[in-house]
């Protein structure tokens, strides 16, 4: 549909001299405009390619004048915002731990840094709500159920260095004998002491062969374990009087755990994050809700 | 004016038309690669990246099989945000041996180029054979049937001559060795003295990994994929580098 009559004779403006089956084409001018910011971009290319890294020359490209960087762009905003927490940083490094929840100020900085390193570093094994893998070996951190102590200090000390790694020779360290594997105890002496353990925890278990575990358990897990089942945070041997279980607590589970052992192990994060860094993320977990 | 008038020549001369317009094509492309060849700081060399083991190399065809690249990238960008998240931002050299490169476009899942050493094997075995096990909110999907597949690494000789007809330096006697370095990275009881010294600390600066990757006795795809894992952004010492500015 034409919207309009085109008004223009014969004559008015010239043609490009072309024609096909009588149809010619007029050769209008460009409009200024156009023209001008086409010249612009021109102006604008040759100023940009001085400005900034652009003609390769024979062993480097030219740097341009504003000596621009990615490299030294990331390395400066990094730098500004380690510059502006330096003072609060430099106060939780100095803080006593114990007494950090006092000071609102100093305590909100470590929940909010704390949270996001928990994010970051933290959630792919305990879960992005801290409430850990049941059954895999990942701990929550939720409940007041400690390994190896729900205190500030010993949260701060496990962090720092981990738990049974060969990274750090001050990783918290214990190891369960492999009672199956290893023949400490024979298969029916393990199915006994699992019963006892079953006894322990409160659950259903056979009544006979729990009594005769009950020796079994004195003189091969109380050690650890202590005589009733209430585990040790010095040796991180678990609480085995409550339904808390971190490789499951069913009667095939016990028998494998007795049977192969656990080796749970926790990389030291003293050697991917600073100390401030550390410090936040201790006090994050303590206030989660099972920090002693 | 007179260049001008034979333009006629061109346009009317189909063949003659694709040709020069070849020329003047291949002239703009040539100006933006060549030089990426040849320049310093594109090809800044790095202390540390060395040659896949065999079994890395075939976790990596493993990756690249099942189609990781689609939803991991390799490639940690140069902005604070994902070297905080991430770690140091990826080099060029550091995947000057991956033909092809794996930096990919787009990331459903986090980024790879520094998962190295980030997490335990065992939590690669569960997070592999079901992701949604350890990580609830995670959409990738479970890849158990990896540690039902054994390898033996008859074909690794050839991924490793391929790879080095497109210029990775493995040497002779690294071609020598190729399936018995392949077995004996997965088997911490084996003899692997020849592994580490051809591909270890003394060579290019970092020991390797040798362990039982998956757990299990035989010798899986799930072994060769967490090898390759589990060196990702490992090979360079960042605490010896130091950037050079002109980037």
């Amino acid at each position: 549909m034409c919207a309009k009559r085109v008004t223009t004779k014969p004559g008015d403006v010239q043609t490009t001299g072309h024609s096909w089956d009588g149809i010619e084409e007029y050769d209008n001018p460009m409009p200024r405009w156009w023209v001008w910011v086409f010249y612009a971009t021109i102006v604008w290319g040759i100023g940009y390619s001085i400005a900034h890294p652009a003609w390769p020359m024979l062993t480097k490209a030219t740097p341009g004048l504003l000596g621009s960087s990615t490299r030294a762009d990331v390395a400066a905003e990094i730098k500004r915002f380690d510059d502006a927490n330096a003072t609060i940083k430099q106060a939780l490094v100095d803080a006593d731990l114990t007494t950090v929840s006092a000071d609102p100020n100093l305590m909100t900085f470590a929940q909010n840094a704390g949270a996001a390193v928990f994010r970051t570093n933290c959630t792919t094994c305990h879960g992005s709500g801290a409430n850990g893998v049941a059954g895999k070996g990942y701990p929550s951190l939720l409940d007041d159920d400690w390994l190896w102590g729900g205190d500030i200090e010993n949260i701060h000390l496990t962090i720092t260095h981990g738990i049974r790694n060969t990274t750090d020779d001050d990783a918290r360290y214990s190891e369960m004998p492999k009672f199956g594997v290893d023949e400490i105890l024979e298969k029916p002496q393990i199915d006994e002491v699992v019963e006892y353990v079953l006894k322990l925890s409160g659950q259903e278990h056979d009544a006979t062969l729990a009594s005769a575990g009950e020796t079994v358990f004195v003189e091969n897990c109380a050690a650890c374990h202590m005589e009733d089942g209430s585990g040790d945070i010095t040796q991180g041997a678990p609480k085995l009087t409550d339904a808390i279980w971190l490789y499951g607590g069913s009667r095939e589970k016990i028998v494998e755990t007795v049977t192969y052992a656990r080796f749970g192990v926790m990389p030291n994060w003293n050697a991917i994050l600073t100390e401030d860094e550390i410090r936040a993320v201790a006090l994050y977990v303590h206030s989660r809700g099972g920090g002693q | 004016m007179a260049i001008l008038d034979k333009h006629k020549v061109i346009e009317t001369h189909a063949t003659l038309l694709m040709v020069l317009s070849l020329i003047v094509v291949s002239i703009g492309g040539l100006v933006q690669i060549v030089p990426l060849f040849y320049l310093e700081n594109t090809i800044e060399k790095v202390e540390g990246v060395r040659p896949y083991t065999p079994l890395e190399l075939i976790g990596r065809d493993i990756y690249i099989r099942e189609g990781c690249y689609v939803c991991h990238s390799q490639m940690i960008r140069p902005m604070r945000d994902e070297v905080e998240r991430y770690g140091h931002y990826s080099l060029a050299a550091e995947s000057m041996y991956d033909h092809p490169f794996q930096w990919g476009s787009k990331r459903t899942g986090p980024d790879l180029a520094r998962v190295g050493g980030r997490y335990s094997d065992e939590w690669h075995q569960d997070h592999f054979t079901y992701a949604k096990a350890v990580v609830p909110e995670s959409v990738m999907p479970p890849y158990s049937f990896l540690f039902n597949k054994e390898i033996d690494g008859r074909y690794v000789q050839d991924v490793m001559k391929t790879h080095r007809f497109v210029g990775v330096p493995y040497s002779d006697e690294m071609m020598e060795n190729a399936l018995a370095d392949f077995t004996a990275q997965a088997d911490p009881d084996s003899d692997y003295d020849g592994l580490e010294e051809r591909y270890g600390e003394e060579a290019f600066g970092r020991a390797i990994n040798v362990r039982n990757f998956d757990g299990q006795p035989q010798l899986t795809e799930a072994d060769a994929l967490i090898a390759y894992i589990q060196v990702l952004g490992t090979m360079v010492d960042f605490s010896t580098f130091t950037p050079d500015a002109s980037r």
